[in-house]
């Protein structure tokens, strides 16, 4: 394991190798076993230099002078970045080799509005609402295809979110404070839904999941700490799902940032920790990704928050993941050096990130999974993440 | 569907035992628009109980200098700032246990605020069950999405009912300027969306700060361009409407001076508006400004009404507008014929809404007989309830069956507000809750009639399967329960 700040090698080597590069295992979508996938969607611009901050960087202390104190004291990845403090079971993860960072990381969306960044990043077309299903379904159909059965996907939330809508069969799940149904009354709904060809198999999904959530007493997801354990209940063993996403909310900082993003990084940091732990032995076999729609402004703003900008950062975490690193194409953050004069440059496709990670971790050819999840792209996968 | 299930249905809130059968269906829409009351009686005794938004921002602030009261805020953590959302016990008990650790006097201004959200969510719900013009409810809930607040930040509590019923429910069948600048100039908007504290960089109030010498380090303040964004991209043009990072900047800086009454140094030279928002002029950007192509010059308050009015008009808006409108009753892909239609109703008339609601009305894409959308939870609830006869439920009751459906009123994920569109509610869990909450509702009311009943609540559609599962419950409640969660009760 190396510690530290990887300035172009990594990434060098992804793009020198291009498509034919030839991971020796890779077998277009064989032999994924009991891997599993679990994506996490920052959603509403969770400010990557917030998260993990360029404290190396000359001109990080004038865009930021007012959130300097937050990084005395936190974890560093090498001497260039610090960790926020909020995010210590994070830090620990990348301590110990199986959390890796990306940064100044963007989608192709270049504009600044959420639903729009948001739309791109979950359905991975190359413009807002261009597509309509998501790529993480995209990715399940992958799988599935030659497979004796569809694998289960399954959103860890109230609804389904758009990146893992589509054609490929998902469902979701939430905690319910509401009194349960009587059995009587399910076996009856499941006959007055057997003939409605939308119904029917979202009731057969609903049934199914229900059997394996431990979620005793859980009535809402309020608690990321309980949030990560339900995550990894729906997930882990030969029945749990492959392929899981949730979300967190609260990244949309623009006034009085400090305690705003610090309250949502604990968030994240708590579901990772219990996550990972609910995982147990299948933690090995386990990636989780967490990736925003963008990032924020460099500077903060008029009302100590900051606005919506361009590039931010990406975490990948696993048992098998080659951490404790950062892959970084570092921009800078002098004036001439931001994009449009006010954001973090974006100098790598987060597209080629989540792309690269998820075909290393689930035995898939990169270039067949870029192309089929994150179309009309011309960045490689990213590779290299997974240890080989 | 008949013409008269979807009257019921697709355009209202499905049927009450209290209401009349739509014997003429368009004509039974068309005499909602002249039956509806915009300002019932249960509202204007809702509005005299309030405008304590300035005061509690500002004891925010006064804590903010106090840091011990915020190392007790910051334990009590978003537990504490969370809205009261549930009826469950255990959550409430979670909920005082954080509350404790907060000063006293915001502790009570925090209980006093969802006290009063969850009586405005009853209200609104009471009002949509027992309605006689239930399709004009069902505008009044279309536009306060369109103009989606969402409560969260402090002092949006008390804002977000009199943000609907204040701004949306007088101009459903007005004029579309006069909603836009009601809804966008409103307190639970200015705060929502970080307009209150916006401050032009050449304001008078920066230069006397800084002929003074500094000023107060711990407000930093500036220019927040948030609600402009929105503005363009959500309420008026729409995404690829045309618009540039220089226009949401100019409309950010007119919007400057547009804030909540009562807050921060400059709160003595507010002059209070209508709609119960205040300008102030000290910090307001002077001069002349550019947007779309336009120049608007210098002008106060008048300044972004000016502009608001040419967005209002725009054809960009018109389309957005139509796209929405027909989505909401004509299909999740809206047909792009009464796409047109609408469009160019807006264009001819100004945005006169009563007559967008009529081309609607008259529109054959909205009279197609297989169902076009799937029940929002918001739309399945009130539709449960008006078909089970159960009115004036208690306030906690109905937030929690709302946040436990997914769709708490001034709740939505993001500016944009709920989405309108089955992916987003057809889910599996979602039906699982649906189940839950129906042989809740089923327990506790009269459980006789309910094949009579499913056959006026949808007339002329009710499916044979459902009929026949209908027929073989074992007891009236479950019999209503399955109704409750029909294929039928799903979609409109």
């Amino acid at each position: 394991m190396h510690a530290g700040f990887d300035r172009r090698t990594l990434l060098a080597g992804s793009l020198i190798g291009g498509g034919t590069l030839a991971l020796p295992r890779i077998a277009f979508a064989q032999g994924s076993g009991t891997r599993n996938l679990l994506f996490v969607l920052l959603r509403g611009a969770a400010d990557g230099m917030a998260m993990l901050a360029p404290v190396g960087d000359p001109g990080f202390e004038a865009l930021r002078s007012a959130a300097l104190a937050d990084y005395e004291g936190a974890p560093r990845l090498g001497s260039f970045f610090a960790i926020h403090p909020a995010l210590a079971e994070v830090a620990k993860s990348a301590a110990a080799g199986e959390a890796l960072f990306v940064h100044a990381a963007a989608t192709s969306y270049r504009e600044r509005s959420h639903f729009d960044g948001q739309n791109l990043l979950e359905t991975g077309g190359t413009a807002p609402y261009a597509a309509k299903d998501g790529w993480l379904n995209r990715l399940a159909g992958l799988m599935n295809a030659g497979a004796p059965s569809p694998l289960r996907a399954l959103a860890i939330a109230a609804t389904v979110p758009l990146a893992l809508r589509g054609s490929a069969p998902v469902s979701n799940y939430a905690p319910s404070a509401l009194p349960e149904a009587s059995e009587d009354l399910l076996s009856r709904v499941s006959q007055l839904y057997a003939g409605d060809a939308e119904l029917g198999p979202l009731w057969a999904s609903a049934l199914e999941t229900k059997e394996m959530a431990v979620d005793d007493g859980m009535r809402n997801l309020r608690d990321a700490s309980a949030a990560g354990d339900l995550a990894a209940s729906l997930m882990r063993g030969p029945q749990g799902a492959r392929i899981g996403m949730i979300e967190l909310g609260g990244w949309d900082t623009h006034a009085n940032q400090r305690g705003a993003f610090a309250r949502s990084a604990r968030q994240l940091d708590a579901l990772l920790a219990a996550y990972k732990a609910g995982m147990g032995a299948g933690w090995a076999d386990t990636m989780v990704v967490v990736a925003t729609e963008f990032g924020r402004t460099a500077r903060l703003n008029g009302t100590g928050g900051t606005d919506h900008g361009t590039g931010s950062a990406a975490l990948v975490m696993g048992g098998a993941v080659r951490g404790g690193r950062v892959v970084a194409d570092w921009p800078g953050l002098a004036d001439r050096q931001l994009f449009e004069g006010r954001d973090l440059a974006p100098t790598i496709a987060l597209e080629s990130v989540l792309a690269g990670a998820v075909a290393e971790h689930l035995r898939l050819d990169p270039v067949r999974a870029m192309a089929q999840l994150f179309p009309g792209r011309s960045d490689a996968p990213l590779s290299g993440i997974v240890r080989g | 569907m008949s013409a008269a299930s979807i009257a019921l249905n697709r355009f209202g809130y499905g049927f009450s035992a209290k209401s009349a059968a739509p014997d003429d269906p368009r004509r039974f829409l068309l005499r909602q628009m002249d039956a509806f009351d915009p300002a019932p009686a249960a509202i204007a005794t809702r509005l005299g109980t309030r405008a304590k938004t300035g005061e509690m921002i500002e004891l925010l602030r006064r804590l903010r200098q106090d840091t011990r009261a915020m190392a007790a805020m910051e334990q009590a953590g978003a537990a504490a700032m969370a809205p009261a959302m549930t009826d469950d016990m255990t959550r409430q008990e979670a909920r005082a246990a954080a509350l404790d650790g907060l000063p006293p006097e915001y502790r009570e201004k925090l209980i006093e605020a969802r006290r009063m959200l969850a009586d405005d969510i009853a209200v609104r719900v009471n009002l949509a069950v027992s309605s006689r013009t239930p399709m004009a409810e069902r505008l009044v809930h279309f536009w306060s999405n369109h103009f989606s607040v969402a409560v969260g930040k402090p002092g949006t509590q008390f804002e977000a009912g009199p943000h609907e019923f204040t701004t949306i429910r007088p101009h459903v069948f007005g004029r579309f300027s006069d909603m836009l600048k009601a809804a966008v100039l409103h307190p639970a908007m200015l705060i929502y969306l970080d307009q209150f504290q916006s401050i032009g960089p050449n304001a008078p109030f920066i230069q006397r700060r800084a002929a003074r010498g500094g000023g107060d380090q711990q407000r930093p303040r500036g220019l927040n361009e948030n609600l402009a964004r929105e503005v363009l991209e959500l309420h008026t043009l729409g995404v690829g409407g045309g618009y540039s990072q220089d226009d949401v900047t100019e409309l950010a800086r007119a919007l400057t001076g547009w804030t909540v009454p009562g807050i921060g140094q400059v709160g003595r030279f507010a002059q209070t508006q209508p709609s119960g928002a205040a300008f102030v002029a000290l910090v307001h950007e002077p001069g002349a400004r550019r947007v779309l192509g336009r120049s608007y010059a210098a002008g106060e308050a008048k300044q972004a009404l000016a502009i608001l009015d040419d967005l209002a008009a725009h054809p960009a808006t018109a389309r957005h507008i139509a796209t929405k409108f027909a989505r909401h009753f004509a299909g999740d892909t809206p047909p792009p014929a009464l796409v047109a239609r609408l469009e160019a109703d807006f264009l001819k008339t100004g945005g006169d809404l009563a007559s967008l609601t009529r081309t609607l009305i008259e529109a054959p894409e909205a009279w197609v007989a297989e169902p076009v959308k799937f029940r929002t939870p918001f739309e399945w609830l009130v539709g449960a309830l008006r078909l089970t006869g159960v009115e004036a439920l208690p306030a906690q009751r109905i937030v929690g069956a709302l946040t436990q459906l997914g769709q708490a009123p001034w709740g939505a994920p993001s500016p944009a507000g709920y989405d309108d569109i089955a992916a987003s509610w057809a889910g599996p869990d979602a039906l699982v809750r649906r189940v839950e909450l129906a042989e809740r509702i089923a327990r506790n009311v009269p459980q006789d009639g309910v094949i009579a009943r499913a056959e006026a609540a949808f007339p002329g559609a009710l499916g044979e399967s459902t009929l026949t599962q209908l027929q073989r419950a074992e007891s009236g409640q479950q019999a209503l329960a399955l109704l409750l969660v029909s294929p039928e009760m799903m979609r409109r």
